[in-house]
């Protein structure tokens, strides 16, 4: 059933777990009725829609399960978030959010800057870690919206978005947090964040691609992106995505389940750690990137100076091994990654990043496999590289290196 | 995922002349570790011809390829025969690469030309101002470099321009410099190409065929489209006599549908001094 890959990619994707698949089966050809429509049919399939909808509440700790909102995914999720509260308080014309949030945020605050918004992005620390204080000093009277996410997609590194969440509640700002990294991994609870809106997309929980939930808490103000029918009372009309939302809803009880189970929780951690250890320990020219405690655990960014980040990808899956890097010529643009950018990585080894993340399929053996496959990939790239010393085992030194 | 060929593949598994040559005559290095991607490549001589080359590289799957290409390409060639190697023939030896891609076959010809250069004792000092301004800092790609990558490879617009030199992929402030070179580049082959078209006259059957051609392809559309039509009635030289018919015949302005789109159109894609007479 698995693929023979060694799939350490699991912050772009996740496999979907089998218990889902299964509870999706029968909404394809058996119960594939309109959750609308006032027969039987599809009316009984509803209540399998509430249902999910309840899954997702208990899996973010809300109170009401219509505060619950399904969308195509979190990309959805977070323009609905943003455009759906200004389009509400017309007359605040200021974002903040951070340097290193995932694109959908990020190129949507762009777009609003040249409709005129005026945007605060947070910077970050070295580690990764928000500059809070900067956050509190950017709130203006003209700030309509707060978007900060839970955790990093490239480092893991988790925001403390609690605190964000008491200082929003207390100044009277909304507050989104984008949850799509944190989701499955660390529990989320929207009541201890205290924040009004949060996207979260099944896809990196084992749920399928095309899937995803946007939390509107009670009394939240603003207006829809779409128009249409009435469905999710009209906050996201369109036809319910059944398989999706029953996939989703399954998704969040095996999440609830998985976060019970400390040992199985410490086991991803321990494996994570294993790998990182041993690459940091095997390799002088291999750094972590982001705060080695506050982050997710399932995830981990090394930056291989003096080599390049797609050759090892290229050379990784060659031996079985699917991962990620910041580097610039694996995302087709000619930067790395705005993220260790932001950080202020350096650029001999923010092109030689590789991000590891795993999931609770993961296992040891293919761990020590990786552990036992990278001394080769390295050592490959390092005789080709013209900054490498092979002889004496160690960087050259040119002068752009200082940078 | 890129789409690598197989021969991309096989040359970024097992890239071919790696390493240094510890006698090499000339050593050049191009790109950076900043950048992303860099290329030292090793060359050694005997009476004018390149006996051994060997490169170490810093970059992606294609760089590591297109530098092991041009070391394959240039063994065994003399100095001269490889100095007409361009980015064109590596990219050629790959069998292809990614269009963001293609700056890597370029790092290639601009190593090999900064070793000829060199072999030709050119000074490497005089190289900046040989090579021109620098358009883009990110980068650091000259303008002299942005032109020839143009020309060799007719790129008309800046995202070409990019995936071949870089230029402009990273602030984006010098895409408009690079525009305005683009431009200039484009109209220096119009330029020329009219030159060309200038210096040899039409022969009277070239005319008649294009004129035929125009009538029908280009002007009847737009006619019959107002449910007007046109008949060509004679051609006498540069003179075009031509009638026009249905709705056109009776039309009050079909004097400006004559001077306006019959005239226009044979003037622009025949010659510009057709006259148009109109017989009713």
């Amino acid at each position: 059933m698995e693929s023979n890959v060694i799939y350490l990619d699991n912050n772009a994707t996740t496999m979907v777990a089998p218990e889902v698949l299964q509870a999706m089966m029968p909404f394809f050809m058996e119960r594939y009725g309109n959750p609308s429509s006032m027969h039987d049919f599809g009316g009984d399939v509803a209540r399998d829609v509430e249902n999910a909808r309840h899954s997702v509440a208990q899996m973010l700790g809300a109170d009401y399960d219509y505060e619950i909102v399904f969308t195509s995914g979190a990309t959805e999720s977070d323009n609905m978030a943003i455009l759906g509260t200004l389009q509400y308080y017309r007359d605040k014309k200021h974002i903040i959010t951070t340097k290193v949030e995932h694109p959908a945020v990020l190129n949507l605050c762009r777009q609003l800057e040249r409709e005129g918004y005026s945007v605060t992005y947070v910077p970050v620390d070295r580690e990764g870690n928000l500059d809070l204080d900067f956050l509190f000093d950017s709130v203006t009277q003209d700030t309509a919206i707060v978007s900060v996410m839970y955790a990093n997609n490239e480092t893991g590194v988790i925001f403390p978005v609690e605190e964000i969440g008491a200082f929003c509640k207390k100044r009277g700002i909304p507050f989104h947090v984008d949850a799509v990294q944190a989701i499955g991994k660390i529990p989320v609870d929207v009541n201890k964040i205290q924040c009004d809106l949060l996207a979260i997309s099944g896809h990196k929980f084992h749920a399928p691609k095309g899937i995803g939930v946007l939390y509107v808490r009670r009394g939240t103000r603003m207006r829809p992106l779409l128009y249409g029918g009435h469905q999710e009372k009209a906050r996201r009309p369109g036809t319910h995505n059944v398989p999706g939302i029953i996939g989703i809803g399954k998704a969040a009880e095996l999440v609830m389940q998985h976060l019970a189970n400390k040992d199985e929780v410490e086991r991803i951690k321990r494996l994570r750690d294993k790998l990182e250890d041993g690459l940091l320990s095997q390799f002088a020219n291999a750094h972590r990137n982001g705060n080695r405690d506050r982050r997710v655990d399932n995830t981990s960014n090394i930056g291989f100076e003096f080599i390049e980040g797609e050759a090892i990808l290229l050379y990784l899956n060659e031996k079985g091994i699917a991962a990620s890097s910041g580097s610039a010529c694996s995302s087709g643009s000619l930067e790395p990654s705005h993220v260790l950018r932001a950080m202020g990585v350096p650029f001999t080894s923010a092109h030689g990043s590789i991000r590891f993340s795993l999931s609770r399929y993961t296992t040891e053996e293919e761990i020590d496999y990786t552990l036992n496959i990278m001394p080769e990939v390295v050592n490959q790239l390092l005789e080709i590289s013209p900054y490498w010393d092979s002889k004496n085992k160690k960087g050259k030194l040119i002068g752009e290196l200082a940078r | 995922m890129w789409e690598y060929t197989d021969k991309v593949k096989e040359l970024y598994k097992n890239p071919k002349n790696v390493g240094e040559i510890p006698d090499a005559d000339v050593v050049v290095e191009v790109g950076s570790i900043v950048c992303g991607d860099a290329l030292t490549l090793y060359l050694k001589l005997d009476n004018g011809k390149i006996v051994d080359a060997k490169f170490k590289t810093f970059g992606c799957g294609s760089a590591i390829a297109s530098s092991s290409a041009l070391t394959e390409m240039i063994k065994g060639k003399t100095v001269e025969e490889a100095a007409k190697i361009t980015n064109k023939d590596i990219v050629e030896f790959l069998g292809g690469l990614p269009d963001q891609k293609m700056h890597c076959s370029v790092m290639g010809q601009e190593a090999l030309e900064k070793a000829i250069k060199k072999i030709k004792g050119q000074s490497v000092e005089d190289e900046h101002e040989d090579e021109g301004a620098i358009v883009c800092q990110c980068f650091g790609v000259s303008e002299n470099l942005i032109r020839r990558v143009i020309n060799e490879n007719n790129l008309t617009t800046v995202e070409e321009v990019t995936n071949y030199t870089k230029a402009g992929g990273a602030c984006g402030s010098c895409i408009p410099k690079i525009e305005d070179i683009i431009k200039e580049e484009l109209n220096k082959v119009k330029e020329k190409q009219d030159a060309e078209v200038a210096a040899k006259p039409m022969s009277n059957l070239k005319r008649m065929q294009l004129v035929e051609e125009t009538i029908q392809n280009v002007i009847r559309p737009v006619l019959l489209r107002d449910g007007g039509d046109i008949e060509l009635i004679d051609i006498d030289g540069k003179k075009v006599y031509v009638a026009l018919r249905g709705h056109c015949a009776n039309c009050v302005i079909s004097d400006v549908t004559m001077k306006n789109l019959v005239q226009e159109k044979l003037h622009e894609y025949v010659e510009h001094d057709i006259q148009v007479i109109e017989v009713k």
